[in-house]
């Protein structure tokens, strides 16, 4: 494993507006190949995170760095830098709708190779690999608005997939899809990880966590680091999980008729 | 049951989609329009439409009609969509317009029957009323003209919005010198105009889902009001995160789209045609 971190964040702090917290003294790194799965509740700044991370947002105290360079508006006016940044960080939105902005899915997935300069033989054909690996070739001419979730979701991931990051920000990559794509996703990012590509990935869905992450970050609803450790260590500690609100107590009905109250984990 | 302006824009938000949706079959059908390339269809339905707006000649005009008849079905539209998307709007905006130049009182000339006799001519400021309204010859030709012409160039515009898809439309603008950020920025309102015509859909459903009795006139105004605002409110949002989503991809301020349009015989055969029929024209002046 690489000794320089990917990211390295130190006392990050982020305010929505200079007044709504969005993140509130986060540190950590981030290495290359490492799947990190950050957990949280709704609110509690993981999409915060992930714009920080992506040079999207830039923190008002405390300091980022990617690749050893610090991430600021300045560093990314960079035209080299900026380019070789963007190429080798994807980031994967939860809203579908808001990264796929293009009339037509090829156009979608041919937008970030052409704007990195390749030539149209090349985007041609790297579009049509990740059409060919993510079997949605027949979405090619569709519009966005013609799709289903899933396939929404498959297309901005092959949207990413077209620049070949080495390094993927997902954020909320299972919500809102039916169990059999969400299975799909699953897989798709086990097979990044055994590519050795670094993932980032924002969620409440523990089950991501136990199937993906080498490392865990738990963040609370203050905004701040609450734990970070192994996806054992931090799915073991039942405290910590409901003082995140990523698991609470509730009355529910099992097959065998019986109803009573436990912890769950969605 | 009447229906008030909140069923109205509902019915008309869900229609409008629908339309664009039945609109796309046709320019997936395989027809003979939908083969060309859309620059050449743009460049030539754009010489089509200057010729037409030229013409002074009744009959070369309805010559020009007959052939958008002739090219709808060689594109296979099904013609009586076709004929009534193009004549459904003539008599209400042209027919205004050409009614007027009917008369004797605008358009002077041979008098075909008489409308209407007054005891005697009669003189308001400026404008001169005979005694006799009548239909004109030329006044007849006249409007004739206009409807035939309006006809005619309508029939083109459908005919190449509705055999050619938008986004091929706007990318095939390029060859008209219009600039990639113009381009990218109508493909993408385009794009978000789906977006919004679903959340207007829901907001209205959400509505109706809650409404137990009559509203007034005031609480829907009220009600579409604040929609609008929020409508605004959401669009602000997504815009930013739209823009956020483009720099996130390498955006730099400098569109770069895909090109895939290529040239085939056909294209060549159809512009040679377009090229024969104004060569015609000018050679009929």
């Amino acid at each position: 494993m690489n000794k320089t971190p990917v990211f390295k964040l130190s006392s990050v702090t982020y305010r929505y507006l200079n007044q709504t917290p969005g993140l509130s003294d986060i540190s950590m790194q981030i290495h290359s190949g490492q799947a990190i799965v950050v957990l949280g509740a709704n609110g509690s700044g993981k999409s915060t995170l992930l714009k920080i991370l992506d040079g999207l947002y830039f923190p008002q105290k405390g300091d980022i760095r990617a690749y050893d360079v610090r991430l600021t508006e300045k560093s990314l006016q960079d035209t080299d830098f900026s380019r070789d940044f963007r190429r080798r960080v994807g980031l994967v939105f939860q809203d579908p709708d808001v990264q796929l902005f293009l009339p037509t899915v090829k156009d979608e997935l041919s937008f970030a190779p052409l704007q990195m300069g390749l030539a149209q033989e090349a985007v041609a054909r790297r579009v049509a690999q990740a059409f060919e690996l993510l079997g949605i070739a027949a979405l090619a001419d569709r519009a966005p608005y013609h799709l289903s979730e899933g396939e929404k979701k498959k297309v901005a991931l092959a949207a990413a997939l077209t620049l070949d990051p080495e390094v993927w920000l997902l954020d909320e990559p299972t919500a809102s899809l039916d169990p059999r794509t969400q299975s799909w996703v699953i897989d798709f990012l086990l097979q990044l990880s055994e590519q050795g590509k670094t993932l980032v990935i924002a969620t409440h869905d523990l089950e991501i966590a136990h199937l993906v992450a080498h490392k865990c970050y738990v963040l609370g609803e203050d905004h701040r680091l609450l734990r970070e450790g192994s996806p054992q260590a931090v799915l073991d500690d039942q405290e910590l999980l409901v003082q995140a609100n990523l698991i609470h107590s509730h009355r529910h009905y099992h097959p065998s008729g019986a109803t009573h109250k436990h912890p769950h984990r969605h | 049951m009447r229906r008030d302006f909140v069923a109205k824009t509902l019915a008309e938000t869900t229609q409008a989609i629908e339309n664009a949706l039945f609109a796309r079959r046709f320019a997936g059908a395989r027809g003979f329009l939908q083969i060309l390339d859309p620059r050449v269809k743009l460049v030539t339905f754009l010489a089509l439409l200057i010729v037409t707006a030229f013409v002074q000649r009744i009959e070369v005009l309805a010559g020009f009609y007959i052939l958008t008849l002739v090219l709808g079905l060689s594109a296979r539209l099904p013609m009586g969509f076709f004929i009534k998307r193009v004549w459904v709007f003539i008599p209400i905006f042209t027919g205004v317009i050409a009614l007027p130049a009917l008369f004797n009182v605008f358009t002077p000339g041979r008098s075909l029957f008489v409308v209407y006799r007054f005891a005697e001519p009669h003189q308001f400021g400026p404008f001169f009323i005979p005694a006799v309204i009548a239909v004109t010859y030329q006044g007849l030709y006249s409007a004739g003209l206009l409807v035939m012409r309006v006809a005619t160039s309508v029939s083109l515009a459908v005919l190449l919005v509705l055999t050619t898809e938008w986004v091929s439309l706007l990318k095939a603008m390029s060859v008209l010198k219009v600039p990639e950020v113009v381009i990218l920025i109508l493909a993408m309102t385009y794009r978000y105009i789906f977006l919004f015509l679903r959340v207007v859909q829901d907001m209205f459903l959400a509505r109706k889902s809650r409404l137990i009795t009559h509203s007034n006139f005031h609480e829907r105004r009220r009600w579409t009001a604040a929609r609008i605002g929020v409508l605004v409110g959401k669009s602000y949002k997504l815009s930013n995160d739209v823009h956020l989503a483009m720099l996130s991809r390498g955006w730099t301020g400098r569109p770069r789209l895909m090109e895939k349009f290529r040239l085939s015989s056909w294209d060549w055969i159809w512009t040679g045609m377009v090229c024969m029929l104004i060569t015609f024209w000018l050679w009929l002046r």
